[in-house]
């Protein structure tokens, strides 16, 4: 241990002092709960500036791990810990833990949460619990940049419950109204379902290494020739945690739900945070993975990552194509994009799974504050993309703008970042020999495109509707009165007396007139421009690895060479995303453009596409499953069976001796009772009224007379002993 | 090893305890109170337990461990009911709540 940070202070200062990174917030979160509300800006002022400090503590970290890596051979990573506690021979430490994965996410998790926190120093101004949000906001980046630090596991499920309880706070930040509370409560019992695998998996990987250092489990699962069965429940059980905190199939249910947070939070959840915590314990633990589950091994052509994160895949991206909500698209397309990363993992693609959420973290982020943006100043606080939306693309030109390059990243449009590492997933799992999730890729990448053609046509293009037929100018008989579904916070402070004007505070962009004030619009045109050139960091078409070269150091394990690229090879996913973009486009312009068109209303005609339908937009009935027949068919039986053996079994013992007592009783009565016990009885009563008098005044009703008593007789009995043994 | 002064630290925040006990009117300053009995308690066992660490028995520090999960639980427990009079009643103040009158 002492070694480890002799070794961190030659290395630089930055990769010596990265404990600071998440230490910051996490003060700067007591300081805003305490002092926020007497300040100027309601604390937000503290949140930036410390996400601000971590953000340069995690760049110059950053660097000096490049530093590091192109001036040694083989770069081990930078440790450095102080012992919390010991139980035994078992020593838990707490510090950091830096290597290239670590570092990655370090500067991800530290510019997004950045970004997020001036975008809602406008998006929630003049909320009621602004210092509220702005705390747990900071508390919720601290928790994600100490896991991804942790040098052991005992730190590492620190991070993830703060997150888990963040998570909690902000998505039923306007708890209100019962859905928002609701969505709250579900997201955090259904990820702590998947918690109780953490918990059991760190418990066997504690009697399988003896140890819960990170760097000791890795080298050891590496090459590990112990009990295999044994490590594959490890890695299962702690697949399930990940699979309910990267939401994916089946506990995907929550992330959905929990877009009745602010669209920030959404935001943050969805691109660097929580979710990503998920496939990022699977990329730090990948030795466990890659030999408990048997992934790369000649003749296996499934395995249980592969399989779940296929499936996600595709169920998500069905769901995306019912939802009318514009943020439901943007979660059901991260529960997706979750699955390409789980299933790049699953196929032994550690390089493009990671760098995946590299790439996602900037578009999805973008896109999120963009579908914010919109709500915020072009369509009234509605997020419906069929009522309030629509023809937006002239009047918010910056965030049509960013919105098209990160769809286009997205979908894998060539060039932009999403091709570099997502069709880098797909290639591996063909050259991995994984020839069936190579297919579930391709139609991945094609229902992607289609569901954000569609999404993009409905809220940029066609006509105006509702809210946003009021911000273009075009005006519309209806009213939308009804429509703010989730603004009502902000409906007090903003008034909505003027229905023709852009409400908002800020100063938009001179070159954008009528589009967000800048704190939304700055935000949004950096991640633009990075989800249009983070992918070059590690572009396979033009030979450059930087990405691969910073992080290989930290796969722990021996995995198959990435297939060479090959524009051959690019060409049917490249096809896809274009018959998807094509067909989508076909089918939005007949459906939800002008004019009669015979595929209008077609799922209501059609039994057969209606049922279809139906099924989408009920989930695959997922959540009906769940709630009536799980939570039921368990809690139903118990009772029932409790009440049957109420009724016959425990009122048959005490009826029998009851009259069995009946029976005894009365010949007790006449002999007994009456002559002599009465006599007994008389006497005592008459004493226990006496008694009883006297102690009344002891039984006040007051509590804390009670806890006097209580103790006093301790202290008394107490004393005794110690007479006694003394 | 200086097991007194963790020994008098464990006895004063117990004492400490005890009074807010007594003499706090207010149930959740009263649950807090209890919540530093048992961490005094705590103290005490983790004391004990590193005077025993040599000879490898380490119950103190387990035991330490199930307190605080008891607590927790006792904790949640002790706040529903609170949540619940406050709901019923306004007031959470204890003297107010002398049902238990004999």
């Amino acid at each position: 241990m002492l070694l480890a940070s002799e070794t961190a202070a030659a290395s630089g200062w930055f990769l010596a002092h990265a404990w600071l990174i998440p230490v910051i917030p996490a003060v700067a979160f007591f300081l805003i709960i305490f002092f926020g509300k007497r300040l100027p800006r309601g604390g937000s002022e503290i949140g930036i500036a410390a996400m601000l400090a971590s953000l340069v503590i995690a760049s110059g970290t950053a660097y000096q791990w490049i530093h590091l890596v192109g001036s040694t051979e083989h770069a081990d990573a930078v440790s450095k810990t102080v012992t919390w506690f010991e139980i035994g021979s078992l020593k838990v430490g707490i510090g950091s833990r830096i290597d290239g994965l670590a570092m990655m996410l370090l500067f991800l998790v530290a510019f997004i949460s950045t970004l997020v926190q001036i975008y809602s120093t406008e998006y929630v101004r003049g909320d009621r619990r602004y210092t509220h949000f702005f705390a747990s906001l900071t508390l919720f980046s601290a928790g994600m940049l100490t896991m991804v630090l942790a040098p052991n596991m005992v730190q590492l499920i620190l991070g993830w419950e703060i997150m888990g309880l963040c998570s909690f706070m902000l998505i039923g930040h306007w708890w209100e109204e019962r859905a928002n509370s609701e969505a709250a409560l579900k997201a955090f019992w259904t990820v702590r379902v998947g918690d109780m695998g953490l918990l059991v998996g760190t418990g066997v990987l504690l009697a399988l290494f003896g140890n819960l250092d990170i760097s000791e489990i890795n080298t050891k699962a590496a090459e590990f020739s112990g009990n295999h069965a044994l490590l594959a429940f490890a890695a299962v059980a702690l697949f399930i945690a990940c699979i309910g905190k990267s939401g994916q199939f089946p506990l995907h249910t929550w992330l959905p739900d929990a877009m009745a947070g602010p669209t920030p939070v959404s935001s943050l959840l969805h691109s660097s945070t929580m979710v990503v915590a998920g496939v990022f314990l699977v990329a730090r633990l990948y030795p466990v993975f890659h030999t408990g589950l048997d992934i790369n091994i000649v003749g296996h052509h499934f395995n249980l990552i592969a399989i779940i994160g296929g499936i996600t895949v595709l169920i998500a991206a069905g769901l995306a194509f019912v939802q009318n909500d514009i943020k439901k698209v943007l979660a059901y397309s991260t529960v997706s994009q979750l699955g390409y990363m789980m299933m790049g993992l699953g196929v032994g693609a550690w390089m493009p799974a990671v760098f995946h959420i590299f790439t996602h973290a900037f578009f999805k982020c973008c896109l999120f504050l963009c579908a914010g943006s919109v709500a915020h100043t072009g369509s009234h606080h509605s997020f419906d993309m069929k009522k309030d939306m629509g023809g937006l693309r002239k009047k918010m030109p910056i965030t049509f703008g960013t919105w098209m390059i990160s769809t286009a990243a997205l979908c894998g449009v060539p060039f932009f970042s999403g091709f570099f590492s997502k069709d880098e997933i797909i290639d591996s799992a063909k050259g991995n020999d994984y020839k069936v999730f190579f297919v579930v890729g391709l139609i991945g990448a094609f229902m992607t495109t289609a569901y954000m053609t569609r999404a993009t046509y409905l809220t940029f293009f066609g006509k105006a509707r509702g809210g946003a037929a009021h911000f273009v100018g075009e005006h519309e008989d209806h009213s939308h009165e009804e429509a703010h579904d989730e603004g009502h916070d902000k409906a007090d402070a903003h008034g909505h007396d003027d229905h023709h004007a852009p409400v908002v505070h800020g100063k938009p962009l001179s070159f954008a007139p009528d589009d967000s004030p800048w704190q939304i619009t700055v935000p949004l045109m950096i991640l633009g421009a990075l989800a249009l050139v983070a992918g070059y960091l590690n572009a396979a078409p033009f030979k450059i690895e930087k990405f691969h070269e910073w992080l290989h150091s930290s796969i722990g394990v021996e995995v198959p060479e990435a297939p060479k690229f090959e524009w051959l090879n690019a060409v049917p996913s490249i096809l896809l995303v274009a018959a998807g973009f094509a067909v989508s486009l076909l089918i939005c312009k007949a459906v939800f453009g002008e004019g009669n068109s015979p595929l209008k209303g077609l799922t209501q005609r059609n039994a057969l596409l209606g049922a279809g339908h139906k099924f989408l937009v009920n989930k695959y009935y997922l959540d009906t499953l769940y709630e009536k027949v799980i939570v039921r068919g368990i809690a139903h039986p118990i009772s029932a069976a409790a009440y049957w053996t109420n009724q016959h079994i425990l009122d048959g013992i005490v009826n029998g001796v009851g009259k069995g007592g009946k029976k005894t009783g009365e010949l007790v009565y006449k002999y007994i009772d009456q002559g002599l016990v009465d006599g007994v009885v008389n006497g005592s009563g008459t004493t226990a009224t006496h008694a009883g008098g006297a102690l009344q005044p002891v039984q006040s009703g007051k509590v804390n007379l009670y806890g006097a008593l209580l103790f006093g007789a301790a202290a008394v009995g107490a004393l005794v002993l110690v007479l006694v043994n003394s | 090893m200086l097991i007194n002064n963790f020994l008098v630290l464990g006895a004063v925040l117990f004492c400490i305890g005890v009074y807010g006990v007594i003499v706090r009117k207010n149930a959740v300053l009263v649950l807090m109170s209890i919540e530093l009995i048992l961490n005094s308690v705590n103290i005490n066992l983790l004391a004990f337990d590193r005077l025993w660490a040599e000879s490898g028995n380490n119950d103190g520090s387990v035991f330490a461990l199930y307190i605080i999960a008891v607590a927790a639980a006792e904790v949640g427990v002790g706040l529903a009911l609170v949540l619940l009079i406050f709901r019923n009643r306004k007031t959470i103040a204890l003297d107010d709540l002398s049902e238990m009158k004999g």
